[in-house]
């Protein structure tokens, strides 16, 4: 048992010498499909990340009238941050409010003027609401326009959602960001098919090379483990030499473009790949060994039949 | 020790039915020439010995088994009981004539000191120890076939079926070959070999087994090369 074992492992280091040639085109061809994996994950995640940003600046704000209790206000913040879809709550005081005009018209002198004719503050406090998902507002507005509604009309506390100002491009947004996912996800699947196409159909050629000797060994009545053993190890060395070439071609390449995607979607690619090698690493060289033992297995097993 | 029961093989495409109706039976160490015209018939029965190809109709025994009722995981056992050599000689071009015949053993799952000492002892037998490091395509095809042979003797067969082995060969090698083939058949081992040679038939004055159409036509004891 012990002696096939080596043997087998002997006749796969020996065969992929000895067809160097064989052995470093299949490499090239899945060093080319794992990096064709690995950039459509990275764009995912460049995707991932510059949507999440895009929807942190959405929210919706609830400007309260400037003589609201701030006991009334607390308690709708509350209310509000309670609710099952509200990642956070921000609440601007009154104060805060003002400092922000100003800072805002600085320099716009009439507006600042007009601002100092007041005796007192004429902005209300005001608290502005995330949703974990887009699609999310149009719950958290429904119920903001309940509480609204629910109001005496005498003491209004409420002055103004802005939800139904910004609803058409918020709608718009979540449209596009939805379609991006899944443009994306049937991109990846599609350029994953092909990577796994081509890969066995090199493999398999460069096992049809091979097939005098499969032959051969089938008559010195070699079992099916034997004659399959070396071409499976095989396999796993090109996946998982291709799995390298991959990473280290990304390497350069993402220090290279990492400040780049920096400034555009707000995360480098290049830090992004070094925090995460650990995972990448696995995936990437785990899919190139699952995908050359794969391949190989099922090139083989054309040879074996009867 | 090998028994045709009616065997018959048929193609799909409706040509001429490669064998029909084919019976006889093979003794141990006997030494069995199938002589025919190229299409007669001879290989598609020495496939038939070595589970390659499926009769269409009959059976094919080697000793009470039924060879096309081997499951695939035994297949690879049973065809360690039969050697092969063939016309093209089917070496591994990348291996010498020591890993050649050694590949055979170590397919059996042979210790490396039984390689080690078997192997030297099949090219003795072959007279081809001087050769041994030699690859293929340094060798004559004559010595080639010799390399082959003592492959297919190396794991102690107890049939050697050898498919026109001298069909490539020069007059002085084919004689080489034969006369190694029927030294094997003197140890003890039983020989199914397929020959257009009709010089080769008259010399080993064994049975020979004359096909045609996919028929036996003739069997004879100790028999001539008559076409």
């Amino acid at each position: 048992m012990m002696t096939g074992f080596r043997r087998v492992v002997k006749a796969g280091f020996v065969g992929f010498w000895r067809n160097a040639y064989v052995s470093l085109a299949s490499i090239f061809v899945l060093t080319v499909a794992l990096f064709v994996i690995g950039s459509t994950m990275l764009l995912d995640q460049l995707l991932t990340t510059s949507l999440n940003t895009l929807q942190s600046k959405v929210d919706i704000n609830v400007y309260f009238v400037p003589d609201a209790p701030e006991e009334e206000i607390e308690a709708i913040r509350t209310a509000v941050a309670a609710l099952p879809d509200v990642s956070s709550v921000t609440y601007t005081s009154r104060e805060d409010a003002l400092e922000q005009y100003r800072e805002r018209r600085q320099g716009d002198e009439i507006s600042l003027q007009a601002l100092a004719e007041l005796d007192e503050n004429p902005l209300g406090a005001n608290i502005a609401i995330q949703a974990q998902e887009t699609s999310q507002y149009e719950n958290i507005a429904r119920f903001l326009d309940e509480q609204q509604a629910q109001e005496e009309p005498q003491v209004q506390v409420i002055d103004v959602i802005n939800y139904a100002q910004n609803k058409d491009s918020i709608d718009t947004l979540t449209g596009i960001i939805l379609a991006t996912e899944q443009a994306s996800l049937i991109v990846m699947g599609i350029l994953l098919l092909a990577a796994v196409l081509i890969t066995f159909n090199t493999i398999r050629l460069a096992i049809y090379t091979s097939r005098e000797e499969i032959a051969i060994m089938r008559l010195v009545g070699a079992s099916n483990m034997f004659i399959r053993g070396p071409f499976m190890l095989q396999g796993i060395m090109y996946g998982f030499i291709a799995g390298l070439l991959a990473l280290l071609i990304f390497y350069p390449l993402l220090i290279w473009i990492g400040p780049g995607t920096e400034t555009f979607f707000e995360i480098n690619l290049f830090d992004y790949y070094v925090q995460n090698f650990g995972d990448i690493f696995g995936i990437i060289v785990g899919i190139g060994v699952v995908l050359g033992l794969v391949s190989s297995t099922l090139a083989v097993a054309r040879y074996l039949r009867t | 020790m090998i028994y045709f029961d009616n065997v018959s093989k048929l193609y799909s495409d409706g040509r001429a039915a490669a064998l029909q109706e084919v019976t006889f039976q093979v003794a141990p160490k006997e030494f069995v020439s199938i002589v025919g015209h190229s299409g007669a018939g001879k290989t598609t029965l020495l496939k038939m010995i070595i589970a390659e190809d499926q009769p269409s109709h009959g059976k094919v025994f080697y000793e009470s088994l039924d060879i096309h009722k081997i499951s695939r995981s035994r297949l690879p056992q049973y065809r360690r009981k039969i050697g092969t050599v063939f016309q093209d000689f089917k070496l591994l071009p990348h291996k010498t004539a020591f890993e050649n015949v050694a590949f055979a053993m170590e397919a059996n799952g042979r210790s490396d000191e039984e390689i080690a000492e078997n192997v030297p002892q099949a090219l003795a037998l072959v007279d081809l120890d001087d050769k041994a490091w030699n690859f293929p395509h340094e060798l004559s095809g004559g010595e080639k076939q010799r390399v082959a042979i003592a492959r297919a003797i190396v794991n102690q067969p107890d049939i050697i079926i050898a498919d026109e082995p001298t069909g490539n060969l020069d007059p002085i090698a084919t004689y080489e070959v034969v006369q190694i083939l029927r030294k094997i058949n003197d140890l003890g081992t039983t020989v199914i070999m397929t020959t257009h040679n009709k010089g080769v038939i008259d010399e080993i004055e064994r049975r020979v087994i004359t096909m045609d159409d996919g028929r036996i036509v003739r069997d004879d004891a100790t028999g001539k090369y008559v076409l």
